[in-house]
């Protein structure tokens, strides 16, 4: 049933079964709520006052009305409560959220402690799914008559948003790193910082760093191993990365180009250095960041 | 009391403190979380508890009879709410005649708070 013929059947059961207050008007509960509100008036709390006024004795705020028949607490809606039955229909559908919008009350005439009120309920009209500000939402509007006896006493037109509210924003899980092409050429390295090494491409007596297929000479017939580099190294260039974001990497970070003892150089990340205490010539040690079993990326920090 | 259309109303302040959102829900018996309990407000969307439309009829209510005197008779209070009125906002009342025939009186009200226009609605009323 879509929500439409859900309210469509609902607003054919016409008025709820009258719902009695679970008191009757009384002094606790004016004063209590005149309390609250800040209502000094002395027509509701003020025998003497209110005797000689134009009510002739004490009365109750009109706008109470609505409070003498709140379910409460523990209060479950009626069977028959026409709200009560939208409501549940738009949980259902994930519209979990309400707001009152409109509240438009008449009062015929105004309570005295004593009355015993009871309230009628129908449903008026469902409309929606609508956008708004809290999210997306139907207006229900209901229309309810407040008796006591067979007099009715007071009406109100009551609307409210019944809406989904957006996701709460929660920290988002670290992005996956940007993960590096690895090739033949290049695998010796990445196996390296495995181990725990800093592996550089050696062909002969050349070290050569990015590692590559062939030596610097082009020489095609020679094959290449590695040394293992001691990690020491001074900063020979650097940037600070502001922008744009990166996959796993809070901004802003350091990116260094390392010369090492063996006198090559090699880039990655500076990881323990503020971007303002970074200069070059920066004694630093290779570190190792293992990111998962498959791979652990080079970094540096400062020597200590 | 002269009255015309275009009286203003005396402006009301209201200090909408935690405390008063929450004895206020209460005391027109509105047991509603989000109008005493800030994480499950703000699990359902909400910046912290916010003051129930009960409140503000009441407020509106009060904001009325304390200009047009204790006697006045109150027929009828229209309100449409906008922005939420959170825990610990400030919210101003104000009002204006806007129109006059004999001693009924209808009000034009509106309460105002730093997110916009919280309540803006009308008041029917007798005056004594």
């Amino acid at each position: 049933m879509t929500i439409e013929e859900a309210a469509a059947k609902i607003a054919a059961q016409g008025e709820s079964a009258p719902r009695q207050a679970r008191d009757p008007v009384n002094q606790a509960m004016v004063n209590n709520w005149v309390e609250a509100i800040g209502d000094d008036n002395p027509v509701y709390t003020d025998p003497e006052y209110a005797a000689s006024s134009v009510h002739k004795g004490l009365v109750a705020p009109p706008a109470m009305a609505q409070v003498w028949t709140m379910n409460g607490l523990h209060g479950t809606r009626a069977d028959d409560d026409p709200l009560g039955a939208m409501m549940a229909v738009l949980d259902e559908a994930g519209f979990t959220s309400v707001v009152a919008t409109n509240s438009e009350q008449t009062y015929h005439r105004y309570l005295r402690p004593g009355e015993q009120v009871s309230a009628t309920t129908k449903l008026e009209s469902v409309v929606g799914p609508k956008k708004t500000g809290l999210g997306e939402g139907w207006f229900v509007t209901t229309r309810t008559t407040w008796y006591v006896g067979t007099e009715a006493v007071a009406e109100m037109m009551f609307r409210v948003l019944k809406f989904r509210p957006p996701a709460p924003l929660r920290p988002q899980a670290p992005a996956p790193v940007l993960r590096p092409v690895i090739s033949r050429d290049t695998e010796f390295f990445w196996d390296g910082l495995k181990a725990g090494e800093l592996r550089i491409q050696r062909w002969g007596e050349t070290l050569r760093h990015p590692p590559g297929p062939m030596p610097p000479d082009g020489a095609l017939d020679t094959k290449p191993d590695y040394v293992v580099a001691s990690g020491r190294g001074t900063v020979y260039s650097y940037v600070v990365h502001h922008h744009p974001p990166v996959p796993g990497k809070e901004l802003p970070f350091v990116v260094a180009l390392v010369e090492l003892e063996e006198g090559v150089r090699v880039m990655a990340e500076l990881l323990d250095a503020a971007p303002d205490e970074v200069h070059i010539g920066l004694p630093v040690v290779a570190a190792f960041v293992r990111v998962d079993d498959d791979l652990t990326l080079p970094a540096w920090k400062v020597a200590r | 009391m002269t009255v015309a259309e275009g009286t203003e109303l005396p402006p009301l302040t209201i200090e909408a403190t935690p405390t008063f959102v929450v004895s206020t829900a209460l005391a027109t018996r509105d047991f509603q979380d989000v109008h005493h309990d800030r994480d499950a407000a703000v699990e359902r969307g909400s910046k912290d508890i916010f003051l129930n439309i009960l409140t503000d009829t009441g407020l509106v209510q009060r904001f009325v009879t304390a200009w047009a005197g204790p006697e006045a008779l109150i027929r009828s209070i229209k309100i449409r709410l906008g922005v939420p009125c959170y825990a610990y906002e400030t919210l101003t009342f104000t009002g204006r005649v806007v129109s006059c025939a004999g001693r009924d009186v209808v009000v034009a009200v509106s309460a105002v708070d730093s997110l916009g226009e919280h309540v803006a609605g009308t008041v029917e009323v007798t005056l004594p």
